[in-house]
Protein backbone atom coordinates (compact mmCIF):
# COMPACT_ATOMS: atom_id res chain seq x y z
CA UNK A 1 0.00 0.00 0.00
CA UNK A 2 2.72 2.50 0.87
CA UNK A 3 4.28 1.87 -2.50
CA UNK A 4 0.96 2.61 -4.14
CA UNK A 5 0.57 5.81 -2.21
CA UNK A 6 3.93 7.10 -3.26
CA UNK A 7 3.86 6.06 -6.87
CA UNK A 8 0.66 6.70 -8.77
CA UNK A 9 0.92 4.45 -11.77
CA UNK A 10 -0.12 5.12 -15.30
CA UNK A 11 -1.77 1.82 -16.03
CA UNK A 12 -4.72 2.31 -18.35
CA UNK A 13 -3.33 5.55 -19.74
CA UNK A 14 -1.23 6.11 -22.81
CA UNK A 15 2.45 6.47 -22.17
CA UNK A 16 4.12 9.46 -23.78
CA UNK A 17 6.55 7.32 -25.73
CA UNK A 18 3.72 5.67 -27.69
CA UNK A 19 4.35 8.11 -30.50
CA UNK A 20 4.21 6.91 -34.02
CA UNK A 21 6.08 9.34 -36.21
CA UNK A 22 4.07 11.36 -38.66
CA UNK A 23 1.42 13.12 -36.57
CA UNK A 24 1.12 16.16 -38.76
CA UNK A 25 -0.84 18.84 -36.95
CA UNK A 26 -1.19 21.05 -40.04
CA UNK A 27 -2.76 18.17 -41.96
CA UNK A 28 -5.06 17.47 -39.02
CA UNK A 29 -6.17 21.11 -38.89
CA UNK A 30 -7.37 20.90 -42.47
CA UNK A 31 -9.91 18.28 -41.32
CA UNK A 32 -11.74 20.85 -39.15
CA UNK A 33 -13.77 23.34 -41.21
CA UNK A 34 -14.29 25.76 -38.30
CA UNK A 35 -10.53 26.21 -37.87
CA UNK A 36 -10.43 27.84 -41.30
CA UNK A 37 -12.77 30.58 -40.03
CA UNK A 38 -11.65 34.00 -38.97
CA UNK A 39 -13.00 35.51 -35.77
CA UNK A 40 -13.07 39.28 -35.29
CA UNK A 41 -10.85 39.61 -38.33
CA UNK A 42 -8.22 37.22 -37.01
CA UNK A 43 -7.42 33.53 -37.32
CA UNK A 44 -9.43 31.62 -34.75
CA UNK A 45 -7.29 30.30 -31.88
CA UNK A 46 -9.60 27.84 -30.19
CA UNK A 47 -8.37 27.05 -26.67
CA UNK A 48 -11.67 26.09 -25.05
CA UNK A 49 -11.52 22.37 -25.79
CA UNK A 50 -12.34 21.34 -22.23
CA UNK A 51 -15.75 22.96 -22.74
CA UNK A 52 -16.31 21.31 -26.10
CA UNK A 53 -14.15 20.23 -28.99
CA UNK A 54 -14.56 21.22 -32.62
CA UNK A 55 -15.76 18.57 -35.09
CA UNK A 56 -13.88 17.09 -38.02
CA UNK A 57 -15.52 17.10 -41.44
CA UNK A 58 -15.96 13.33 -41.19
CA UNK A 59 -18.37 13.79 -38.25
CA UNK A 60 -20.34 16.58 -39.89
CA UNK A 61 -20.63 14.59 -43.13
CA UNK A 62 -21.65 11.38 -41.37
CA UNK A 63 -24.60 13.17 -39.76
CA UNK A 64 -25.66 14.68 -43.08
CA UNK A 65 -25.33 11.34 -44.86
CA UNK A 66 -27.41 9.63 -42.16
CA UNK A 67 -30.25 12.13 -42.51
CA UNK A 68 -30.07 12.10 -46.29
CA UNK A 69 -30.13 8.37 -46.75
CA UNK A 70 -30.75 6.29 -43.61
CA UNK A 71 -33.03 8.16 -41.19
CA UNK A 72 -35.73 6.11 -39.45
CA UNK A 73 -36.57 5.10 -35.91
CA UNK A 74 -34.63 2.19 -34.50
CA UNK A 75 -35.46 -1.21 -32.94
CA UNK A 76 -39.01 -0.90 -34.27
CA UNK A 77 -39.79 -1.09 -37.94
CA UNK A 78 -39.33 -4.05 -40.22
CA UNK A 79 -38.74 -1.72 -43.12
CA UNK A 80 -35.43 -1.16 -44.86
CA UNK A 81 -34.57 2.24 -43.41
CA UNK A 82 -35.34 1.18 -39.85
CA UNK A 83 -33.02 -1.76 -40.29
CA UNK A 84 -30.27 0.50 -41.56
CA UNK A 85 -30.74 3.07 -38.78
CA UNK A 86 -30.72 0.31 -36.15
CA UNK A 87 -27.57 -1.17 -37.63
CA UNK A 88 -25.82 2.21 -37.61
CA UNK A 89 -26.84 2.92 -34.01
CA UNK A 90 -25.61 -0.48 -32.84
CA UNK A 91 -22.41 -0.12 -34.87
CA UNK A 92 -21.66 3.04 -32.89
CA UNK A 93 -22.13 1.10 -29.67
CA UNK A 94 -19.69 -1.53 -30.93
CA UNK A 95 -17.13 1.15 -31.83
CA UNK A 96 -17.38 2.69 -28.38
CA UNK A 97 -16.95 -0.74 -26.78
CA UNK A 98 -13.71 -1.14 -28.70
CA UNK A 99 -12.63 2.46 -28.01
CA UNK A 100 -12.99 2.01 -24.25
CA UNK A 101 -12.03 -1.67 -24.41
CA UNK A 102 -15.16 -2.84 -22.61
CA UNK A 103 -15.48 -6.63 -22.40
CA UNK A 104 -19.07 -6.75 -23.71
CA UNK A 105 -20.96 -4.50 -26.10
CA UNK A 106 -24.02 -4.46 -23.84
CA UNK A 107 -21.93 -2.73 -21.19
CA UNK A 108 -22.27 0.50 -23.24
CA UNK A 109 -25.46 2.46 -22.44
CA UNK A 110 -26.14 5.49 -24.63
CA UNK A 111 -27.04 8.67 -22.76
CA UNK A 112 -26.77 12.40 -23.47
CA UNK A 113 -23.35 12.83 -21.90
CA UNK A 114 -21.34 12.43 -18.72
CA UNK A 115 -23.87 14.38 -16.67
CA UNK A 116 -26.66 12.00 -17.57
CA UNK A 117 -24.38 8.98 -17.11
CA UNK A 118 -23.61 10.03 -13.53
CA UNK A 119 -27.24 10.86 -12.78
CA UNK A 120 -28.23 7.44 -14.13
CA UNK A 121 -25.90 5.68 -11.70
CA UNK A 122 -26.93 7.88 -8.77
CA UNK A 123 -30.63 7.35 -9.47
CA UNK A 124 -30.48 3.60 -10.09
CA UNK A 125 -27.48 1.98 -8.42
CA UNK A 126 -27.40 4.75 -5.84
CA UNK A 127 -31.06 4.62 -4.83
CA UNK A 128 -30.95 0.84 -4.66
CA UNK A 129 -27.82 0.68 -2.54
CA UNK A 130 -27.30 3.90 -0.57
CA UNK A 131 -29.39 3.96 2.59
CA UNK A 132 -29.65 6.19 5.66
CA UNK A 133 -26.27 6.52 7.36
CA UNK A 134 -24.33 5.27 4.32
CA UNK A 135 -21.60 7.30 2.68
CA UNK A 136 -20.66 8.38 -0.84
CA UNK A 137 -17.05 9.44 -1.43
CA UNK A 138 -16.20 12.08 -4.05
CA UNK A 139 -13.26 14.48 -4.31
CA UNK A 140 -12.57 18.19 -3.97
CA UNK A 141 -11.68 18.26 -7.71
CA UNK A 142 -15.07 17.36 -9.11
CA UNK A 143 -17.15 19.17 -11.70
CA UNK A 144 -20.62 20.10 -10.40
CA UNK A 145 -22.00 17.20 -12.45
CA UNK A 146 -20.11 14.75 -10.22
CA UNK A 147 -21.17 16.54 -7.02
CA UNK A 148 -24.83 17.49 -7.32
CA UNK A 149 -26.29 14.08 -8.36
CA UNK A 150 -24.65 12.55 -5.26
CA UNK A 151 -25.74 15.43 -3.06
CA UNK A 152 -29.34 14.93 -4.22
CA UNK A 153 -29.07 11.19 -3.55
CA UNK A 154 -27.57 11.71 -0.09
CA UNK A 155 -30.22 14.24 0.83
CA UNK A 156 -32.98 11.88 -0.25
CA UNK A 157 -31.47 8.93 1.61
CA UNK A 158 -30.09 10.63 4.70
CA UNK A 159 -26.63 9.54 3.61
CA UNK A 160 -23.38 11.44 3.96
CA UNK A 161 -21.19 12.90 1.21
CA UNK A 162 -17.50 12.62 2.05
CA UNK A 163 -14.92 14.69 0.19
CA UNK A 164 -11.32 13.66 -0.52
CA UNK A 165 -9.18 16.82 -0.10
CA UNK A 166 -6.51 18.08 -2.50
CA UNK A 167 -3.09 19.59 -1.83
CA UNK A 168 -1.84 23.01 -2.98
CA UNK A 169 -0.80 21.58 -6.34
CA UNK A 170 -4.33 20.31 -6.96
CA UNK A 171 -3.52 16.63 -6.40
CA UNK A 172 -5.71 14.25 -4.45
CA UNK A 173 -4.34 13.33 -1.04
CA UNK A 174 -4.50 9.55 -1.36
CA UNK A 175 -3.83 8.93 2.36
CA UNK A 176 -7.01 10.90 3.10
CA UNK A 177 -8.90 8.96 0.45
CA UNK A 178 -7.82 5.74 2.09
CA UNK A 179 -8.88 7.06 5.49
CA UNK A 180 -12.35 8.08 4.20
CA UNK A 181 -13.17 4.58 2.91
CA UNK A 182 -15.19 2.82 5.57
CA UNK A 183 -17.79 0.12 6.15
CA UNK A 184 -20.58 2.58 5.23
CA UNK A 185 -18.99 3.71 1.94
CA UNK A 186 -21.31 2.52 -0.85
CA UNK A 187 -19.72 4.12 -3.90
CA UNK A 188 -16.72 6.24 -4.91
CA UNK A 189 -17.07 8.79 -7.74
CA UNK A 190 -14.00 10.56 -9.07
CA UNK A 191 -12.92 12.39 -12.21
CA UNK A 192 -10.21 10.86 -14.38
CA UNK A 193 -8.89 14.30 -15.39
CA UNK A 194 -9.96 17.51 -13.60
CA UNK A 195 -11.69 20.00 -15.90
CA UNK A 196 -10.66 23.01 -13.82
CA UNK A 197 -7.00 22.16 -13.14
CA UNK A 198 -6.07 19.35 -15.53
CA UNK A 199 -4.92 17.04 -12.74
CA UNK A 200 -4.77 13.40 -13.90
CA UNK A 201 -5.95 11.36 -10.95
CA UNK A 202 -4.29 8.03 -10.10
CA UNK A 203 -7.40 6.09 -11.05
CA UNK A 204 -5.85 2.58 -10.94
CA UNK A 205 -4.74 3.16 -7.34
CA UNK A 206 -8.11 4.60 -6.38
CA UNK A 207 -9.93 1.62 -7.87
CA UNK A 208 -7.60 -0.81 -6.16
CA UNK A 209 -8.03 0.82 -2.76
CA UNK A 210 -11.83 0.92 -3.09
CA UNK A 211 -12.06 -2.65 -4.40
CA UNK A 212 -10.04 -3.86 -1.43
CA UNK A 213 -13.18 -2.92 0.52
CA UNK A 214 -15.60 -4.11 -2.19
CA UNK A 215 -16.67 -0.57 -2.97
CA UNK A 216 -17.57 0.14 -6.61
CA UNK A 217 -15.97 3.12 -8.39
CA UNK A 218 -17.43 5.49 -10.98
CA UNK A 219 -14.99 7.46 -13.12
CA UNK A 220 -16.02 10.72 -14.80
CA UNK A 221 -14.09 10.49 -18.05
CA UNK A 222 -15.28 13.72 -19.71
CA UNK A 223 -11.80 15.26 -19.89
CA UNK A 224 -9.85 12.01 -20.23
CA UNK A 225 -11.26 10.32 -23.34
CA UNK A 226 -10.35 13.17 -25.73
CA UNK A 227 -6.69 13.08 -24.73
CA UNK A 228 -5.70 9.74 -23.16
CA UNK A 229 -6.14 6.17 -24.31
CA UNK A 230 -8.65 4.76 -21.84
CA UNK A 231 -9.01 1.05 -21.16
CA UNK A 232 -11.81 0.33 -18.71
CA UNK A 233 -10.72 -3.28 -18.20
CA UNK A 234 -7.21 -2.28 -17.21
CA UNK A 235 -8.55 0.52 -14.99
CA UNK A 236 -10.98 -2.06 -13.59
CA UNK A 237 -13.49 0.71 -12.75
CA UNK A 238 -17.13 -0.30 -12.33
CA UNK A 239 -18.64 2.66 -14.19
CA UNK A 240 -17.08 5.07 -16.66
CA UNK A 241 -18.92 8.19 -17.87
CA UNK A 242 -18.16 9.23 -21.45
CA UNK A 243 -19.04 12.42 -23.29
CA UNK A 244 -19.18 12.49 -27.11
CA UNK A 245 -18.89 16.21 -27.72
CA UNK A 246 -15.64 16.59 -25.82
CA UNK A 247 -14.16 13.76 -27.89
CA UNK A 248 -14.74 15.45 -31.28
CA UNK A 249 -18.24 13.97 -31.68
CA UNK A 250 -21.57 15.81 -31.71
CA UNK A 251 -23.35 17.24 -28.66
CA UNK A 252 -26.22 15.25 -27.17
CA UNK A 253 -24.58 11.83 -27.24
CA UNK A 254 -22.49 10.13 -24.58
CA UNK A 255 -22.37 6.82 -22.81
CA UNK A 256 -22.21 5.07 -19.51
CA UNK A 257 -19.93 2.06 -19.35
CA UNK A 258 -20.94 -0.29 -16.56
CA UNK A 259 -19.81 -3.80 -15.70
CA UNK A 260 -22.48 -6.18 -16.96
CA UNK A 261 -23.22 -7.79 -13.60
CA UNK A 262 -23.83 -4.38 -12.00
CA UNK A 263 -26.01 -3.12 -14.87
CA UNK A 264 -28.04 -6.36 -14.76
CA UNK A 265 -28.79 -5.89 -11.08
CA UNK A 266 -29.69 -2.20 -11.32
CA UNK A 267 -33.29 -1.03 -11.57
CA UNK A 268 -34.20 0.83 -14.79
CA UNK A 269 -33.66 4.58 -15.10
CA UNK A 270 -36.42 6.21 -17.13
CA UNK A 271 -39.59 4.41 -18.21
CA UNK A 272 -40.86 4.38 -21.78
CA UNK A 273 -40.54 2.72 -25.14
CA UNK A 274 -37.61 0.45 -26.00
CA UNK A 275 -36.70 -0.21 -22.34
CA UNK A 276 -39.47 -2.79 -21.93
CA UNK A 277 -40.03 -6.39 -22.97
CA UNK A 278 -43.78 -6.39 -22.43
CA UNK A 279 -46.28 -4.02 -20.90
CA UNK A 280 -49.73 -4.65 -19.44
CA UNK A 281 -51.52 -2.42 -16.98
CA UNK A 282 -50.77 -4.98 -14.32
CA UNK A 283 -47.11 -5.56 -14.99
CA UNK A 284 -44.16 -4.52 -17.11
CA UNK A 285 -41.11 -6.63 -17.72
CA UNK A 286 -37.97 -4.83 -18.68
CA UNK A 287 -35.71 -5.27 -21.65
CA UNK A 288 -32.20 -6.67 -21.26
CA UNK A 289 -29.15 -4.46 -20.86
CA UNK A 290 -28.28 -1.98 -22.27
CA UNK A 291 -31.78 -1.30 -23.63
CA UNK A 292 -33.27 -1.39 -20.13
CA UNK A 293 -31.66 2.03 -19.62
CA UNK A 294 -32.50 3.55 -23.00
CA UNK A 295 -36.13 4.66 -22.87
CA UNK A 296 -37.46 6.62 -25.83
CA UNK A 297 -36.00 7.40 -29.22
CA UNK A 298 -32.29 8.04 -28.70
CA UNK A 299 -30.03 10.47 -30.53
CA UNK A 300 -29.40 8.20 -33.52
CA UNK A 301 -27.70 10.81 -35.67
CA UNK A 302 -25.55 11.70 -32.66
CA UNK A 303 -24.44 8.08 -32.37
CA UNK A 304 -23.64 8.02 -36.09
CA UNK A 305 -21.57 11.19 -35.70
CA UNK A 306 -19.86 9.76 -32.63
CA UNK A 307 -18.93 6.64 -34.55
CA UNK A 308 -17.27 8.83 -37.18
CA UNK A 309 -15.42 10.72 -34.43
CA UNK A 310 -14.10 7.49 -32.90
CA UNK A 311 -12.97 6.28 -36.29
CA UNK A 312 -11.20 9.61 -36.79
CA UNK A 313 -9.45 9.36 -33.40
CA UNK A 314 -8.44 5.75 -34.07
CA UNK A 315 -6.99 6.85 -37.39
CA UNK A 316 -4.76 9.40 -35.68
CA UNK A 317 -4.00 7.10 -32.73
CA UNK A 318 -4.76 8.09 -29.14
CA UNK A 319 -1.09 7.62 -28.28
CA UNK A 320 -0.13 10.25 -30.87
CA UNK A 321 -2.83 12.61 -29.63
CA UNK A 322 -1.71 12.18 -26.01
CA UNK A 323 1.91 12.84 -26.94
CA UNK A 324 1.03 15.91 -29.03
CA UNK A 325 -1.09 17.41 -26.25
CA UNK A 326 1.53 16.63 -23.58
CA UNK A 327 4.08 18.55 -25.64
CA UNK A 328 1.68 21.49 -26.08
CA UNK A 329 0.86 21.57 -22.37
CA UNK A 330 4.51 21.55 -21.37
CA UNK A 331 5.27 24.34 -23.86
CA UNK A 332 2.28 26.42 -22.68
CA UNK A 333 3.08 25.86 -19.01
CA UNK A 334 6.63 27.17 -19.47
CA UNK A 335 5.59 30.10 -21.66
CA UNK A 336 2.65 31.32 -19.57
CA UNK A 337 4.20 30.82 -16.15
CA UNK A 338 7.24 32.86 -17.29
CA UNK A 339 5.04 35.97 -17.67
CA UNK A 340 5.45 38.17 -14.57
CA UNK A 341 2.25 38.54 -12.55
CA UNK A 342 0.78 35.21 -13.73
CA UNK A 343 0.09 32.43 -11.26
CA UNK A 344 -0.86 28.93 -12.41
CA UNK A 345 -3.71 27.29 -10.51
CA UNK A 346 -3.17 23.54 -10.56
CA UNK A 347 0.44 22.41 -10.72
CA UNK A 348 0.01 18.66 -10.32
CA UNK A 349 2.85 16.45 -11.51
CA UNK A 350 0.41 14.55 -13.75
CA UNK A 351 -1.62 17.01 -15.80
CA UNK A 352 -3.44 16.88 -19.11
CA UNK A 353 -5.12 19.32 -21.44
CA UNK A 354 -5.73 22.27 -19.14
CA UNK A 355 -3.79 25.38 -18.13
CA UNK A 356 -5.63 27.43 -15.48
CA UNK A 357 -4.21 30.75 -14.34
CA UNK A 358 -4.87 34.05 -12.60
CA UNK A 359 -3.22 37.42 -13.13
CA UNK A 360 -2.34 40.04 -10.52
CA UNK A 361 -4.88 42.87 -10.51
CA UNK A 362 -6.89 41.62 -13.52
CA UNK A 363 -10.10 39.64 -13.26
CA UNK A 364 -10.26 36.54 -15.54
CA UNK A 365 -13.36 37.90 -17.24
CA UNK A 366 -11.40 40.93 -18.47
CA UNK A 367 -8.63 38.61 -19.69
CA UNK A 368 -11.25 36.62 -21.63
CA UNK A 369 -12.75 39.71 -23.31
CA UNK A 370 -9.38 41.10 -24.38
CA UNK A 371 -8.16 37.73 -25.72
CA UNK A 372 -11.45 37.37 -27.61
CA UNK A 373 -10.62 40.56 -29.49
CA UNK A 374 -7.50 38.74 -30.69
CA UNK A 375 -9.58 35.80 -31.91
CA UNK A 376 -8.46 33.66 -28.97
CA UNK A 377 -11.21 31.63 -27.27
CA UNK A 378 -10.58 30.64 -23.66
CA UNK A 379 -12.93 29.98 -20.77
CA UNK A 380 -13.13 32.25 -17.75
CA UNK A 381 -15.07 31.69 -14.57
CA UNK A 382 -15.40 28.87 -12.09
CA UNK A 383 -15.62 26.09 -14.73
CA UNK A 384 -18.55 24.44 -12.91
CA UNK A 385 -16.14 23.61 -10.12
CA UNK A 386 -16.86 26.20 -7.43
CA UNK A 387 -15.40 24.07 -4.60
CA UNK A 388 -12.07 24.00 -6.48
CA UNK A 389 -12.08 27.82 -6.69
CA UNK A 390 -12.90 28.02 -3.00
CA UNK A 391 -10.01 25.67 -2.18
CA UNK A 392 -7.61 28.10 -3.85
CA UNK A 393 -9.32 31.19 -2.40
CA UNK A 394 -10.24 32.66 -5.79
CA UNK A 395 -13.50 33.49 -7.59
CA UNK A 396 -12.47 32.40 -11.04
CA UNK A 397 -9.58 31.48 -13.32
CA UNK A 398 -8.72 31.95 -16.96
CA UNK A 399 -8.45 28.52 -18.55
CA UNK A 400 -6.76 27.59 -21.80
CA UNK A 401 -7.49 23.99 -22.78
CA UNK A 402 -5.94 22.17 -25.68
CA UNK A 403 -7.05 19.81 -28.41
CA UNK A 404 -5.38 17.61 -30.98
CA UNK A 405 -5.37 20.43 -33.57
CA UNK A 406 -3.70 23.12 -31.45
CA UNK A 407 -0.19 24.31 -32.25
CA UNK A 408 2.73 26.01 -30.52
CA UNK A 409 2.08 28.94 -32.83
CA UNK A 410 -1.34 29.33 -31.16
CA UNK A 411 0.23 29.21 -27.72
CA UNK A 412 2.58 32.00 -28.83
CA UNK A 413 -0.55 33.96 -29.80
CA UNK A 414 -1.98 33.31 -26.33
CA UNK A 415 1.20 34.63 -24.74
CA UNK A 416 1.09 37.76 -26.92
CA UNK A 417 -2.57 38.19 -25.94
CA UNK A 418 -1.74 37.99 -22.24
CA UNK A 419 0.89 40.68 -22.74
CA UNK A 420 -1.78 42.79 -24.41
CA UNK A 421 -4.02 42.33 -21.35
CA UNK A 422 -1.16 43.56 -19.22
CA UNK A 423 -0.80 46.54 -21.52
CA UNK A 424 -4.46 47.52 -21.14
CA UNK A 425 -4.29 47.30 -17.36
CA UNK A 426 -0.79 48.74 -16.98
CA UNK B 1 -15.32 45.42 -34.95
CA UNK B 2 -15.72 46.65 -31.37
CA UNK B 3 -12.78 48.57 -30.02
CA UNK B 4 -11.29 47.53 -26.70
CA UNK B 5 -10.48 51.13 -25.87
CA UNK B 6 -14.20 51.90 -26.01
CA UNK B 7 -14.78 49.31 -23.31
CA UNK B 8 -11.75 49.83 -21.12
CA UNK B 9 -11.85 53.62 -20.94
CA UNK B 10 -9.27 55.35 -18.75
CA UNK B 11 -11.89 56.38 -16.22
CA UNK B 12 -13.21 52.81 -15.95
CA UNK B 13 -9.72 51.38 -15.44
CA UNK B 14 -8.97 54.05 -12.88
CA UNK B 15 -12.13 53.32 -10.86
CA UNK B 16 -11.53 49.56 -11.05
CA UNK B 17 -8.07 50.02 -9.57
CA UNK B 18 -9.06 52.60 -6.96
CA UNK B 19 -12.77 52.22 -6.30
CA UNK B 20 -14.54 55.10 -4.50
CA UNK B 21 -16.85 54.62 -1.50
CA UNK B 22 -15.38 51.17 -1.08
CA UNK B 23 -16.23 50.44 2.55
CA UNK B 24 -19.05 49.17 4.73
CA UNK B 25 -21.47 51.89 5.79
CA UNK B 26 -22.05 52.09 9.55
CA UNK B 27 -25.27 54.10 9.26
CA UNK B 28 -26.74 52.02 6.42
CA UNK B 29 -30.44 51.25 6.78
CA UNK B 30 -30.56 49.34 3.52
CA UNK B 31 -28.27 46.73 2.10
CA UNK B 32 -28.35 44.09 -0.63
CA UNK B 33 -26.06 41.54 -2.18
CA UNK B 34 -25.38 41.03 -5.88
CA UNK B 35 -23.79 37.81 -7.10
CA UNK B 36 -23.03 36.52 -10.58
CA UNK B 37 -21.76 33.03 -9.81
CA UNK B 38 -20.63 32.19 -13.36
CA UNK B 39 -18.15 35.09 -13.38
CA UNK B 40 -17.61 35.20 -9.64
CA UNK B 41 -18.65 38.87 -9.35
CA UNK B 42 -19.87 39.49 -5.83
CA UNK B 43 -20.83 42.88 -4.33
CA UNK B 44 -22.66 44.26 -1.33
CA UNK B 45 -24.28 47.69 -1.69
CA UNK B 46 -24.95 49.75 1.45
CA UNK B 47 -27.38 52.67 1.42
CA UNK B 48 -28.33 55.21 4.06
CA UNK B 49 -31.63 56.83 3.19
CA UNK B 50 -33.47 59.64 4.85
CA UNK B 51 -37.02 60.08 3.71
CA UNK B 52 -36.83 59.90 -0.03
CA UNK B 53 -33.18 60.80 -0.41
CA UNK B 54 -29.99 58.77 -0.62
CA UNK B 55 -27.82 60.32 2.08
CA UNK B 56 -24.87 58.00 1.67
CA UNK B 57 -24.00 54.93 -0.37
CA UNK B 58 -21.04 52.56 -0.46
CA UNK B 59 -20.06 49.12 -1.66
CA UNK B 60 -17.67 46.23 -1.12
CA UNK B 61 -16.84 43.04 -2.99
CA UNK B 62 -14.89 41.69 -5.90
CA UNK B 63 -15.36 41.36 -9.61
CA UNK B 64 -14.09 42.31 -13.04
CA UNK B 65 -12.99 45.81 -14.00
CA UNK B 66 -16.35 46.67 -15.57
CA UNK B 67 -18.48 45.57 -12.62
CA UNK B 68 -16.22 47.18 -10.05
CA UNK B 69 -15.91 50.49 -11.88
CA UNK B 70 -19.66 50.50 -12.45
CA UNK B 71 -20.32 50.05 -8.73
CA UNK B 72 -17.79 52.72 -7.83
CA UNK B 73 -19.12 55.32 -10.27
CA UNK B 74 -22.71 54.50 -9.34
CA UNK B 75 -22.05 55.35 -5.70
CA UNK B 76 -20.44 58.63 -6.74
CA UNK B 77 -23.31 59.68 -8.94
CA UNK B 78 -26.13 58.80 -6.53
CA UNK B 79 -25.08 60.47 -3.33
CA UNK B 80 -27.69 63.12 -2.46
CA UNK B 81 -30.11 61.98 -5.18
CA UNK B 82 -33.76 61.06 -4.57
CA UNK B 83 -34.98 57.52 -5.15
CA UNK B 84 -36.89 58.69 -8.19
CA UNK B 85 -33.76 60.31 -9.64
CA UNK B 86 -31.81 57.11 -8.98
CA UNK B 87 -34.46 55.09 -10.75
CA UNK B 88 -34.40 57.36 -13.78
CA UNK B 89 -30.62 57.32 -13.93
CA UNK B 90 -30.62 53.50 -13.83
CA UNK B 91 -33.13 53.38 -16.67
CA UNK B 92 -31.02 55.71 -18.73
CA UNK B 93 -27.82 53.82 -17.87
CA UNK B 94 -29.45 50.51 -18.77
CA UNK B 95 -30.62 51.78 -22.14
CA UNK B 96 -27.13 53.06 -22.85
CA UNK B 97 -25.20 49.89 -21.98
CA UNK B 98 -27.65 47.66 -23.84
CA UNK B 99 -27.46 49.91 -26.88
CA UNK B 100 -31.20 50.61 -26.77
CA UNK B 101 -30.44 54.32 -26.83
CA UNK B 102 -27.34 56.16 -27.91
CA UNK B 103 -26.17 59.68 -28.34
CA UNK B 104 -27.82 61.90 -25.73
CA UNK B 105 -25.48 60.83 -22.94
CA UNK B 106 -25.29 64.29 -21.43
CA UNK B 107 -27.69 63.47 -18.55
CA UNK B 108 -25.56 60.45 -17.68
CA UNK B 109 -22.56 62.63 -16.90
CA UNK B 110 -19.42 60.59 -16.23
CA UNK B 111 -21.45 57.38 -16.49
CA UNK B 112 -21.51 57.82 -20.25
CA UNK B 113 -18.06 56.17 -20.36
CA UNK B 114 -19.98 52.87 -20.12
CA UNK B 115 -21.55 53.41 -23.55
CA UNK B 116 -18.83 51.15 -25.02
CA UNK B 117 -20.31 48.16 -23.16
CA UNK B 118 -23.11 48.04 -25.75
CA UNK B 119 -20.58 46.63 -28.24
CA UNK B 120 -19.81 43.76 -25.84
CA UNK B 121 -23.16 42.09 -25.11
CA UNK B 122 -21.61 39.50 -22.76
CA UNK B 123 -20.44 42.30 -20.48
CA UNK B 124 -23.82 44.04 -19.98
CA UNK B 125 -24.41 41.83 -16.96
CA UNK B 126 -21.17 43.12 -15.41
CA UNK B 127 -22.06 46.77 -15.91
CA UNK B 128 -25.57 46.41 -14.48
CA UNK B 129 -24.94 44.16 -11.48
CA UNK B 130 -24.38 47.02 -8.98
CA UNK B 131 -27.44 48.88 -10.23
CA UNK B 132 -29.76 45.90 -9.92
CA UNK B 133 -28.34 45.31 -6.46
CA UNK B 134 -29.04 48.92 -5.50
CA UNK B 135 -32.61 48.56 -6.73
CA UNK B 136 -33.02 45.49 -4.50
CA UNK B 137 -31.55 47.37 -1.54
CA UNK B 138 -33.98 50.26 -2.00
CA UNK B 139 -36.91 47.88 -2.35
CA UNK B 140 -35.83 45.95 0.72
CA UNK B 141 -35.42 42.59 -1.11
CA UNK B 142 -33.64 39.88 0.85
CA UNK B 143 -32.48 37.45 -1.82
CA UNK B 144 -29.16 38.06 -3.59
CA UNK B 145 -29.54 39.64 -7.01
CA UNK B 146 -28.02 38.19 -10.18
CA UNK B 147 -27.79 39.56 -13.71
CA UNK B 148 -26.68 36.27 -15.28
Amino acid sequence: MTKLLRMPSNRGQAAAHDVAPGFDVERVRADFPILQKRVRGRDLVYLDNAATSQKPKAVIEAITRYYESDNANIHRGVHHLSERATAEFEAARKSLQIFLNARHVEEIVFVRGTTEAINLVAQTYGRANVLAGDEVVITALEHHSNIVPWQMLCEERGAKLRIVPINDDGELILEEFHRLLGPRTKIVAVSHVSNALGTVNPVPDIVQMAHARNIPVLIDGAQATPRLAVDVQTLDCDFYAFSGHKSYGPTGIGALYGKANLLEAMPPYQGGGDMIRSVTFERTTYNKIPHKFEAGTPDVSGAVGLNAALEYLNGLGMGNIAAHEAELLAYATDAVSAIPGIRLIGTAKERAGVLSFVMDGVHPHDIGTILDQEGIAIRTGHHCAQPVMERFGIDATARASFGLYNTKREIDALVRGIHKVKGVFA
Amino acid sequence: MPDLRELYQELILEHSKAPRNYRPLAGANRKAEGYNPLCGDHFTIYVQTSGDSIQDISFQGSGCAISKASASMMTQSLKGKTRQQAKELFEHFHQTVTGAKNGDSADLGKLSVFAGVAEFPTRVKCATLAWHTLEAALEGKQDPVSTE
